[in-house]
């Protein structure tokens, strides 16, 4: 990778694709936050003993506050289809059903049952009318997706159960602008915050998906307008424009202040509203900011890319005033994220920074090639990598906090940062204890031989 | 199918990659879907591991399961075995790859052809075995092909001159496995034996030819390296001594063991060992004198419940009953492939034996016998919690706590120290408790909020109380004062949600 330096001084973004041999989590891990976001629901995992066994590690503590999902482990009697997965998926059910009582059951697809092939949209529509449950069907399987995806997938089914916005509906509203409906899951509080937000422009949101509870999906038109809050929702807005005929509007990401913005603007716009002191909030916000933006001015930063919000992110830190040296990606909708991809062009060329280049797919073992050669000040890496290259020097965040930190909106902006300086902080913290034992960061490594 | 919330062993790629990885200059590559590589993400995470972990994903995507892995496979392994220059490379089949039913074999012996490290498929079925199946398994199997591989180049080596002994079986990811290997070397020395391999932990695999100079193997956990420990018997007539050296009575079993097979590798000597452990009981271990102590007579019947794998179950419940005179209400394992050994170990022990890897079984247990302590893995800490009852963790599955940076180990002397420890503050722990509750506790949260928090002049809309009570138990308090605060001095007087964001956003 002798080129990398050079590259970073064009004046376009670049695009790249690499191998596709890098880290993230099973897209299964979206039923973590999404049983919790959704409280009449039950997520039931239909896979194998890996999938479990992931679910149970990555999700910690969660599993033992007696969790609304569950794993249905396929054994070897259903993998040779000795057994009727039909009868065997019913047994299961009611017996959720007798305990839990759900609204909503949604059976989540592994890469076992793809490639074994179980007819499970075929067998819910079967086994809902038998048993009384709404059943939903996500296939959010390790073949197809990476990590936040399998929100994706279970939103785009959730499209389909979305009641029908009736023009009766629609005069009940009584609000001065077409419907608006966002989507994407986030914690009530940050849902709030979000309302608040466009509230203060009078614009009011007619509803979310998901919602609180299945109960509650909000309802669809052609009338209705919709906008995403997450960058990995392609699929979900797809749905919503072809299925639902309603109107995506295309935003940046309300992360960060200056996504926040454009996201409130681009709204507002689109709805035929004039903003006021939209400006003014926005810099309130990075004055409140200031202390950190001083420590990341200057500093470089590399996505190794596994969670989808990298482009968001990347653009706040450039705002920041930190350099982007590189962007890894799992997967990049040019045409749901063109916004937010616009923003991070002009951000740049504002900050008179080089444009970083995005690598979609990326390849772990290159990527430390060129961390070894470009040395940034952070790598923004999951935990596979972190410890090993705190131990050469290289200051690490885990970028799955930053999927399960409050990120989004003006109030939340400070979270990111207060992330995305801790590497930092910590470091000047440490700074003596380096200094008075002269141990240089790369003595860590190979203690083995 | 079964309907599972959490399972005590691991899926069988990971046994598979723990002994990869625990050997040094080996890489595993596993044949599997986007995201099955978690393996990495724990043992960097638990372990605290500093070096990156030598297991790469070929992927197994929507191209794959069309036409197939056809030459990826294969490339992933040329390129590992020449970018990391490893000594083996394991391809590590996972459940997706299993019911592909591609031929891996073929395509390691292609590999074989373009490279200088060896390659080997780790030959498990996951539909069948576990995690510490698999483990046992594929030890055996590299243990083999190198024995093999070297059989037809060397001579049988030669036994030491001095009584040696290798240990099978410390592995990544293991309970307290590092600190329980420096004790067992100790443990050695001390009887005048010196360590001769130890596998697979940080030995590199060229070290395996040399297990034969050993006059006997160690195999302290029963679940991983017993496989390796038969084959070597069956084939280089190495005698081995399997068991865990966990308490003073099983440190003697165990001795007594290794004396006799030292008296028949070399009679002329007296190997008499006696002086050693009484010295050893009495000096470095204080548990036999605890077990005599005030403290101690305390437990005296107390009741517990002992939960965990075969070795550090059946280990505990011996430690308790005998040498505490705990009363062991329950005894179990999720080892359900050896219930057998395990019914005979702790067999006039308890009352009542529990082979099961289902945790509502052994929570619904719990809960019936209402024990006064448990000893199991995380998951019985977490029933415990639910329950009011204490409990100590004494085998996997673990969390990071449980790789604790000082000298813990289970087994030999010190091992009974940290036992005795382990056991004592469970008790006593409960033993406050009980006392708080019956003297209505220390709790005086209510004076503490009213002092703190002036709502004087001040009142919660509806949607600003169910936006703070959204904030977590723990900082509520803080965020109540700072919200009144703000509003205080803004002059609000009543307190919305939007007061409560506004108030988070001005606070620096």
């Amino acid at each position: 990778m002798s080129n990398t330096k050079t590259q970073l001084t064009t004046n376009t973004l670049n695009f790249e694709c690499e191998t596709g041999n890098y880290h993230t989590f099973c897209p299964i891990s979206c039923v973590s936050w999404l049983y919790q976001k959704i409280e009449d629901s039950f997520f039931l995992v239909i896979g194998t003993k890996t999938c479990g066994y992931f679910l149970q590690n990555a999700l910690g503590v969660m599993i033992f506050a007696e969790p609304r999902y569950a794993m249905a482990e396929l054994e070897e009697t259903d993998i040779s289809a000795q057994v009727n997965d039909y009868l065997e998926l019913k047994r299961l059910c009611l017996q959720i059903k007798h305990d839990r009582n759900p609204s909503v059951i949604v059976w989540i697809g592994t890469c076992t049952t793809e490639i074994i092939k179980m007819d499970l949209e075929g067998m819910a529509r079967r086994l809902e009318s038998e048993i009384q449950v709404p059943t939903v069907v996500a296939r959010a399987n390790g073949l197809d997706y990476a990590f936040t995806q399998g929100e994706d997938t279970v939103l785009a089914a959730l499209v389909h159960r979305c009641p029908t916005l009736t023009p009766v509906d629609k005069n009940t509203l009584s609000v001065n602008h077409p419907p608006l409906v966002l989507f994407g899951s986030v914690p009530s509080s940050v849902a709030t915050q979000l309302e608040l937000d466009l509230k203060q422009q009078g614009i009011t949101v007619s509803g979310w998906l998901p919602s609180q509870s299945y109960s509650k999906l909000p309802k669809l038109s052609e009338d209705v307008y919709v906008v995403g809050v997450n960058p990995f929702l392609s699929r979900t807005a797809t749905a919503l424009i072809r299925r639902r005929k309603c109107t995506l509007i295309g935003s940046p990401f309300p992360i960060g202040p200056d996504g926040t913005k454009a996201w409130v603007q681009t709204i507002a716009d689109t709805l035929g509203i004039k903003t006021q002191g939209l400006q003014a909030r926005e810099q309130k916000v990075w004055d409140n900011l200031e202390s950190y933006c001083e420590i990341l001015r200057g500093k470089s930063v590399f996505f190794m890319g596994d969670n989808l919000l990298e482009i968001s992110l990347a653009r706040f830190l450039t705002r920041c005033g930190m350099i982007i040296y590189e962007i890894g990606i799992p997967y990049l909708d040019q045409r749901f994220q063109a916004a937010e991809l616009a923003l991070l062009e002009a951000t740049c060329i504002e900050m008179n920074v080089p444009m970083p280049r995005i690598v979609e797919k990326p390849d772990n073992y290159n990527q430390v090639q060129r961390i070894r050669e470009l040395k940034p000040d952070l790598v923004i890496t999951g935990m596979a990598h972190a410890n090993p290259l705190e131990a050469r020097g290289i200051s690490t965040k885990w970028s799955v906090e930053f999927t399960f930190a409050q990120i989004h909106g003006f109030t939340n902006a400070r979270d990111i940062l207060e992330l995305v300086t801790r590497p930092l902080r910590r470091n000047n913290a440490l700074k003596t204890l380096h200094d008075e034992q002269s141990l240089i960061p790369e003595t860590w490594a190979n203690r083995r031989q | 199918m079964k309907l599972a919330y959490w399972m005590y062993a691991g899926p069988a790629h990971i046994g598979t990659l723990r002994v990869a990885c625990s050997f040094k200059n080996v890489h595993a590559i596993m044949h599997a879907p986007l995201g099955d590589d978690y393996f990495n993400v724990m043992r960097s995470m638990l372990e605290r591991e500093r070096d990156f972990t030598p297991v790469t994903t070929s992927i197994v995507d929507r191209h794959v399961l069309a036409r197939g892995s056809q030459e990826k496979v294969v490339e992933n392994v040329t390129r590992k075995a020449k970018e990391e220059n490893s000594d083996l490379i394991v391809l590590t089949p996972t459940c997706t790859s299993s019911i592909l039913q591609e031929d891996l074999a073929l395509f390691v012996d292609r590999a074989k052809q373009s490279i200088n490290s060896d390659v080997i498929l780790a030959d498990v079925n996951h539909y069948r075995v576990n995690e510490f199946q698999a483990a046992d398994r594929t030890f055996e199997q590299i243990i083999r092909f190198f024995m093999e591989k070297y059989e037809k180049s060397n001579s049988i080596k030669q036994k030491t001159e001095q009584p040696s002994a290798n240990i099978l079986g410390i592995f990544t990811l293991g309970f307290h496995h590092q600190h329980d290997c420096r004790e067992l070397k100790r443990l050695l020395n001390g009887l005048g034996i010196t360590v001769n391999v130890v596998l697979p932990e940080g030995s590199l695999t060229k070290e395996i030819p040399n297990l034969t100079k050993a006059w006997f193997n160690l195999v302290p956990y029963r679940e991983i390296g017993l496989m390796a420990a038969v084959y070597l018997k069956k084939h280089y007539n190495m005698p081995y001594v399997s068991i865990a050296p966990m308490g003073n009575l099983d440190i003697v079993e165990c001795v007594q063991q290794i004396s006799s097979i030292l008296s028949q590798a070399d009679p002329s000597k007296d190997w008499n060992f006696d002086g050693y452990l009484d010295t050893q009981l009495k000096v470095v271990s204080q548990a036999g004198w605890f077990a005599r102590s005030i403290d101690c007579q305390n437990l005296t019947g107390k009741r517990a419940v002992v939960f965990g794998d075969a070795t550090h179950a059946a280990g505990m419940t011996r430690v308790l009953a005998r040498e505490m005179g705990v009363n062991v209400l329950c005894a179990g394992t999720y080892c359900t492939h050896d219930a057998d050994w395990f019914g005979e170990q702790v067999k006039g022990l308890t009352s009542e034996v529990l082979v099961t890897d289902d945790y509502t079984q052994v929570s619904n247990i719990i809960a019936r016998l209402e024990p006064t302590v448990i000893f199991g893995t995380q998951m019985e800490r977490h029933i415990g919690k639910r329950l009011g009852i204490p409990c100590g963790v004494i085998s996997a599955p673990v969390h990071i706590q449980n790789f604790p940076l000082g000298y813990r180990p289970f087994l030999g002397y010190e091992g009974t120290n940290q036992i005795a420890d382990l056991v004592y503050n469970s008790f006593t722990l409960g033993m406050e408790d009980h006392l708080l509750e019956i003297f209505g506790g220390h709790d005086t949260k209510e004076v503490i909020t009213k002092s703190l928090s002036n709502t004087s002049g001040l009142s919660w809309s509806n949607d600003g109380l169910t936006e703070l009570n959204k904030v977590p138990g723990f900082v509520r308090n803080k965020v109540k004062r700072n919200t009144e605060r703000f509003a205080r001095e803004q002059g609000f007087t009543v307190i919305s949600a939007e007061t409560l964001y506004a108030a988070k956003e001005a606070v620096s």
